[in-house]
């Protein structure tokens, strides 16, 4: 396997859990809520995952469980945004501290323990053909669910009717509940698919990016995946484009962290030079890359106000009472 | 069934006095589950929770040095909820405000009088502002969501601190162990009845910036200014109040006390800095500010409650042996109920029973108000 492909390969994985939560994000904005408990969500559905393979050895088992306890634990939020109407943002903040402390609490047991691999697609022929081969047939399985949910989510919501409902209650919802589209069992229902995708997204990293249980492993993760939403102004290809951009930052910063300057001796001049230079980089600032990029690329896309305005779900973190 | 709600025609008096009791109880109430779900007796549990840390000097004096940042950092973030600027970034500023105040005595070891320790906490608290003023500034000028970057900021600035206390800072003398060397004394801040205990001063400095922060909101212009501009900035626009300048006070205010927090807890109870300085102080300051229904006074009561969870958790490990664990879920859930109670305030919650067709008028003419 050449080194490209390698890191092609692990660019792809360390994008995955992103795309696999801000795609879910971006439905729920979508319907005009805003949930900031992303990480919560992803943490219970890692832990949940994690758990569920290691007792009962099987990965699948673990995925499905994700999703279901990503999706259940979203219903909390939903409970108190949508039917108590309390503040969006301080209640998905509460989410992702729930999140937080449950998950550490119920992994508690599993620090330390061998977990289960979910493994690769293999495909006999296909996976061997050269250069191709281990990127297209040869990934794990949650880099394919990944695409086909991206696929699906934009094939939803631009191509179907109830996908154009879903954004009609996020653009106003006094116009969708004056139509008699019952708008907050469709946000319940964006809010829990978002869930869903959060819980997978952990799985993804419980069961294939590190395969152990360490609290906090989301580090952030859930948040990079909203601040992508928002950098993708609320498109799913562009989601797409924005995990793996910060997937190819992440693995970069850890490739020039892992490097030896004495592997490289082979290296042309002016190649080293730079070699070197970035090796003299304390760890750390390499590690602070991908938070600085988030920070940077909001700046970015926010810096055009009337794009921003335009693509924003209009009703987005607004409560809604109906009046019957 | 299905539940329902139906504005109130003014916020409820009661039920803003009674949220953040209601609240607690529903927590202690779901605490008692988790314990029984545990294997554990739910009494004893909640006793080593909640009962027993407030049994004995020593721990009462624990309970200050905790609630001192949960205070501080808390009457800070009321300042920007208020005008709704959300600055979930405190951790952060805590931390750059304990490696500002902390660099005086690395850097100048020799410089050790009565002004030493005044100085750090200038130090500290400009840290912690600086760092917020970021955020602010970037929403300020460029309109980027705060929540955001003032999070992503929290990661970068513990990094900062790994990198400081592991390289340029790290003692010498420390050995394999990453830390900077001890402050000396003078750099300390004093303990406030070191007999009993070692509560020091920042119990003190939290109090008084919940009385100023006080006064600022309720009895001063600047104070009406942020809350007009938080409930409706077009109002305030037409008040002549500039929403840009809201947003730079409330973070430089905010980041300025949990900068102070920060230099407080490293020259206070840790004595050094360390690659770890905070259990999650700026973000249990988020419920503490939400318990404390964002008013400062309340923070002060809501601070206290805050911190007995950190030693409940504590106590209750060598008690009954549940992990610590516990502390950040409790917290968490805290937080879920303070929301949900809030509701009451300014909704009337009825439970509705499946029968469509006998929809009465009445209930429907109250309800028209919604935002």
């Amino acid at each position: 396997m050449g080194m490209a492909e390698a890191i092609l390969l692990t660019i792809a994985t360390a994008a995955t859990p992103l795309l696999l939560a801000a795609i879910g994000e971006l439905v729920v904005e979508r319907s005009g809520v805003l949930n900031l408990g992303v990480e919560g969500m992803m943490l219970m559905g890692a832990v949940a995952g994690f758990g569920v393979a290691l007792t009962t050895g099987s990965p699948w088992l673990g995925v499905v469980a994700a999703a279901i306890v990503g999706a259940l634990f979203s219903l909390l939020f939903g409970f108190l945004a949508l039917t108590l109407v309390t503040n969006q943002v301080a209640t998905g903040l509460a989410l992702t501290l729930l999140g937080i402390g449950l998950s550490g609490m119920i992994g508690e047991a599993f620090v330390g323990e061998p977990g289960v691999k979910l493994g690769s697609l293999y495909i006999p022929g296909l996976t061997d053909l050269p250069l191709v081969g281990r990127l297209i047939f040869g990934q794990d399985p949650m880099f394919y669910i990944s695409l086909l949910l991206t696929g699906g989510v934009m094939w939803f919501l631009f191509r179907t009717r109830a996908g154009l409902t879903l954004r009609s209650v996020g653009d106003s919802h006094t116009s969708a509940h004056a139509l008699g589209i019952r708008v907050i069992a469709i946000r319940y229902l964006a809010v829990m698919f978002g869930g869903a995708c959060a819980g997978l997204a952990g799985a993804q990293l419980s069961l294939v990016y590190t395969t152990q249980w360490i609290e906090n492993m989301t580090a952030g993760r859930g948040w990079i995946a909203l601040a992508l939403v928002v950098f993708a102004s609320w498109r799913p290809w562009r989601v797409l484009a924005g995990a793996y951009l910060f997937g190819a930052i992440t693995i970069a910063q850890l490739h020039i962290q892992a490097t030896n300057l004495s592997d490289l001796a082979g290296l042309p001049g002016p190649l080293l030079w730079f070699a070197t230079l970035l090796k003299s980089i304390p760890s750390q600032f390499l590690s602070a890359l991908p938070y600085l990029a988030t920070v940077v690329v909001l700046v970015l896309i926010s810096r055009n106000r009337r794009l921003t305005m335009m693509n924003t779900p209009a009703s987005l973190g607004r409560a809604f009472v109906p009046d019957r | 069934m299905r539940l329902e709600l139906v504005k109130r025609p003014q916020h409820s008096a009661l039920f803003s006095a009674l949220s953040p009791f209601l609240a607690f109880g529903l927590m202690v109430i779901a605490g008692a589950i988790i314990f029984a779900a545990l294997g554990k007796n739910p009494a004893t549990g909640l006793y080593a929770y909640f009962i027993q840390p407030l049994t004995e000097i020593w721990s009462l004096h624990e309970l200050a040095i905790k609630a001192a940042p949960l205070i501080l950092i808390a009457v800070g973030l009321c300042v920007c909820f208020l005008s709704n600027n959300w600055n979930i970034g405190a951790e952060g500023q805590f931390t750059i405000g304990a490696i500002f105040g902390g660099a005086i005595p690395l850097y100048f070891p020799d410089f050790q009088n009565y002004a030493t320790l005044p100085l750090m906490l200038i130090f500290g608290a400009i840290g912690g502002a600086l760092y917020a003023a970021i955020p602010a500034l970037l929403k300020a000028r460029f309109n980027t969501n705060e929540i955001l970057t003032s999070l992503m900021l929290v990661y970068v600035a513990q990094l900062i601190l790994d990198w400081l206390v592991r390289g340029p800072w790290r003692d010498p003398a420390a050995m394999s162990f990453p830390q900077a060397p001890a402050f000396h004394p003078w750099a300390i801040v004093p303990e406030l009845f070191p007999m009993s205990g070692r509560a020091n001063l920042g119990i003190v400095f939290a109090l008084i910036a919940a009385v100023a922060v006080w006064f600022m909101l309720a009895r001063t212009l600047k104070g009406f200014e942020i809350k007009v501009i938080g409930q409706s900035p077009r109002a305030g626009r037409f008040g002549g109040f500039s929403a840009t300048r809201t947003i730079i006070f409330a973070f430089l205010v905010s980041g300025a006390l949990a900068g102070l927090a920060g230099i407080t807890e490293v020259s206070g109870a840790i004595g050094r800095l360390q690659p770890q300085i905070s259990p999650g102080y700026g973000f249990a300051a988020i419920i503490v500010a939400f318990l404390g229904r964002l008013n400062p006074l309340g923070i002060v009561a809501a601070g206290l409650v805050l911190a007995l969870s950190y030693l409940g958790g504590e106590a209750a490990q060598i008690e009954i042996g549940v992990t610590d664990k516990t502390v950040r879920a409790f917290q968490g859930m805290l937080l879920f109920f303070v929301l949900a109670c809030d509701t009451l305030i300014h909704y009337q919650v009825r439970i509705v029973r499946p029968k469509p067709a006998q929809a009465t008028e009445s209930q429907t003419e109250a309800a028209h108000g919604h935002g």
